[in-house]
């Protein structure tokens, strides 16, 4: 009896072990509305702070040696450079007007920039703070991506409906291809062989093949109860063994979880109110969602695929990225 | 223990109840356990009716009432949930609360139909015939209410899986709690037939009247009456603290106002089933004095 007794405590204890928090990340959330960041323990999932940035900050990403964030204040047509250790800005950097989002090269040396009002991509040598490029794309850019390797970029525009795939050493584009309406996002997978581009008003995630450049498959979202007009798929996030895709679909209150290699829907995941971006811890063991509407953002745990917390974070909460250590 | 009213009222020798060993009281309560088992086993229709109401509200009504972009957090949910979710204990509440009421029921047809002789002179004290009873009516709920639970996770409504072992103790108060009130009722009603009046003035108005199958917030900004009729509700507590063990977590308010309640309701059913103090031997008397 005892031996069983010790069994079953035994397991609880194990259960609990295994459902114990993760390693703690620090999640930085952009909140487009009242021009902030709020600071979220991964583990505790707790607002740890929050700091007064530029005007209207939305896209935001961190330094492969996590001690900066580049931060798009797009009503003040700069890219703001935070301190991680004081949370401070202590640098901005000359991105061109109204930048919205942008990429890291994976050298993390440059940053690729939409400028949505100037229909232009900004090239930006961070450490210089030299302007490189300013490559002409369609109308509104908007979705940034760069390949694994660094040598592709892809730069999509809402209102072309295209993904213009660029040449990062020439600065030239090289393909463009005709994706679905309002195209927000690009996500290639990890070992470079495809872009997965979301379309918010086509409802669809289109795969383009990176050797030939052309869709060969679309994704579509279907939720019973939900009109098709709320499915707006927008962040898209991919694991980093390339297996499940992760696609924010917006309005629908739900993050799609899809299988890479049949690109089947497995499950719909119930976050809060207009889900925008999504960022995986470094672990990958949680992927975080941005709730725009609802102000907050929501862990969901990538073993599951089960929403774990909630957390409230600042006004209209729009872009997130999570510290690399 | 000796047996005043008797004594007096029969003016002859005391009473001494026997002395019984441990071993006697238990078989005294298997005894109980087992025919109100096999009397739920036997019936059918009633363990079909008991699943199968639940289980209409869980696939019809919140299929009417789904709120497919989810329910607003509030504790002990930590994000958003789907309505089917989020009234699960409030049909688990359900389940106990009719299965309490049943066996009210089931008192009154034993008095009228004369089995409840066969229980009664026994030799064994009174109240630990009526909590024997209770534990009966308390497993059987318990047993329906997993049952429940078992086909709501195939329709994919999936609590914690931890959670189903802690929901267990909070399950059995607030049955103890609900059963108690059934046995309390039943020493009032008369006839069978009264049982109607117990559906229509006190099932339906505790299960509405409470967070069962929409948080209390929403019943705040619709009437601040109707709220404090709510939080006055004892079966309110009894929901909460099941809605809560789900989740692995106290609510001690709950557990404190469910604890209580269940204290008062089994003590008036003690006394009133009590031949010298009860209610029914008041009633009588005056019955026949009049």
């Amino acid at each position: 009896m005892r031996r069983r007794l010790c069994v079953l405590a035994g397991a609880v204890a194990m259960a609990a072990f295994l459902a114990g928090p993760a390693s703690a990340y620090m999640v930085y959330v952009s909140n487009e509305k009242d021009n902030t960041i709020t600071v979220v323990d991964s583990s505790t999932m707790q607002v740890v702070k929050t700091v007064n940035v530029g005007q209207r900050p939305r896209g935001i990403t961190i330094s492969h040696d996590g001690k900066h964030i580049y931060l798009c204040a797009s009503d003040d047509d700069t890219i703001e450079v935070i301190d991680t250790a004081t949370l401070e800005v202590v640098d901005t950097l000359p991105s061109g007007p109204d930048p919205e989002l942008f990429v890291l090269s994976p050298d993390g040396k440059t940053l690729y920039v939409a400028n949505e009002d100037d229909n232009l991509v900004t090239v930006i040598d961070i450490e210089s703070k030299k302007v490189l490029a300013e490559i002409p794309v369609g109308v509104e850019p908007e979705g940034m991506g760069v390949s694994p390797d660094g040598k592709t970029m892809v730069n999509t525009s809402e209102t072309t409906n295209m993904a213009h795939f660029i040449d990062t050493s020439t600065h030239e584009i090289t393909d463009n291809v005709l994706v679905d309406s309002r195209p927000r996002f690009v996500e290639f997978t990890p070992d470079g062989s495809q872009a997965w581009v979301s379309a918010e008003i086509g409802g669809t995630v289109s795969v383009i093949d990176n050797a030939s450049r052309e869709v060969i498959h679309k994704i579509t979202f279907e939720i019973a109860g939900l009109r098709s007009e709320s499915i707006q798929p927008v962040g898209v996030r991919i694991t980093a063994d390339g297996k499940k895709a992760y696609v924010a679909l917006g309005p629908a209150n739900r993050v799609a979880v899809v299988n890479t290699e049949t690109y089947a829907v497995e499950k719909y995941v119930l976050v809060g109110q207009r889900v925008w971006q999504l960022a995986f811890t470094p672990d990958q063991k949680t992927i975080i969602s941005t709730n725009g509407v609802s102000n907050d953002i929501t862990f969901i745990d990538v073993a599951t695929d089960e929403p774990v917390q909630s957390v409230t974070v600042g006004a209209l909460p729009w872009g997130v990225v999570v510290s690399p250590n | 223990m000796t047996m005043p009213a008797e004594t007096d009222g029969g003016g002859t020798l005391p009473l001494k109840a026997p002395a019984f060993g441990l071993a006697n009281y238990l078989v005294c309560l298997k005894g109980i356990l087992v025919r109100e088992g096999l009397r739920f086993l036997h019936q059918r229709e009633r363990f079909v009716s008991s699943l199968v109401r639940p289980l209409l509200w869980l696939f019809i009504f919140a299929a009417g009432f789904r709120q497919v972009l989810g329910v607003s957090i509030i504790p002990p949910y930590k994000t958003y949930v789907l309505y089917e979710v989020y009234i699960t204990p409030g049909l688990c509440g359900m389940i106990l609360l009719f299965s309490g009421m049943q066996s009210s029921l089931s008192m009154v047809y034993d008095r009228e139909m004369g089995n409840m002789r066969t229980l009664l002179v026994s030799p064994f004290p009174r109240w630990f015939l009526l909590v024997s009873k209770l534990l009966a009516g308390v497993t059987v709920s318990i047993a329906q209410v997993y049952v429940f639970l078992a086909v709501a996770w195939f329709w994919g409504v999936k609590a914690p899986p931890l959670g189903y072992l802690m929901v267990l103790p909070a399950l059995f108060l607030a049955g103890l709690m609900l059963c108690s009130l059934g046995l309390l009722l039943s020493s009032m009603i008369r006839q069978l037939e009264n049982f109607a009046g117990v559906m229509n003035f006190v099932i339906f108005p505790m299960y509405f009247a409470s967070p069962a199958l929409y948080p209390l917030w929403r019943i705040q900004e619709s009437s601040p009456l109707l709220y404090k009729i709510c939080l006055a509700n004892p079966f309110t507590y009894a929901v909460e603290l099941v809605r809560f063990a789900f989740y692995g977590q106290i609510d001690w308010m709950s557990l404190g106002i469910v604890a209580g309640f269940t204290t008062l309701f089994l003590a008036g059913a003690i006394i009133a089933y009590d031949p010298s103090r009860g209610l029914m031997t008041r009633k009588q008397d005056t019955g026949g004095n009049a």
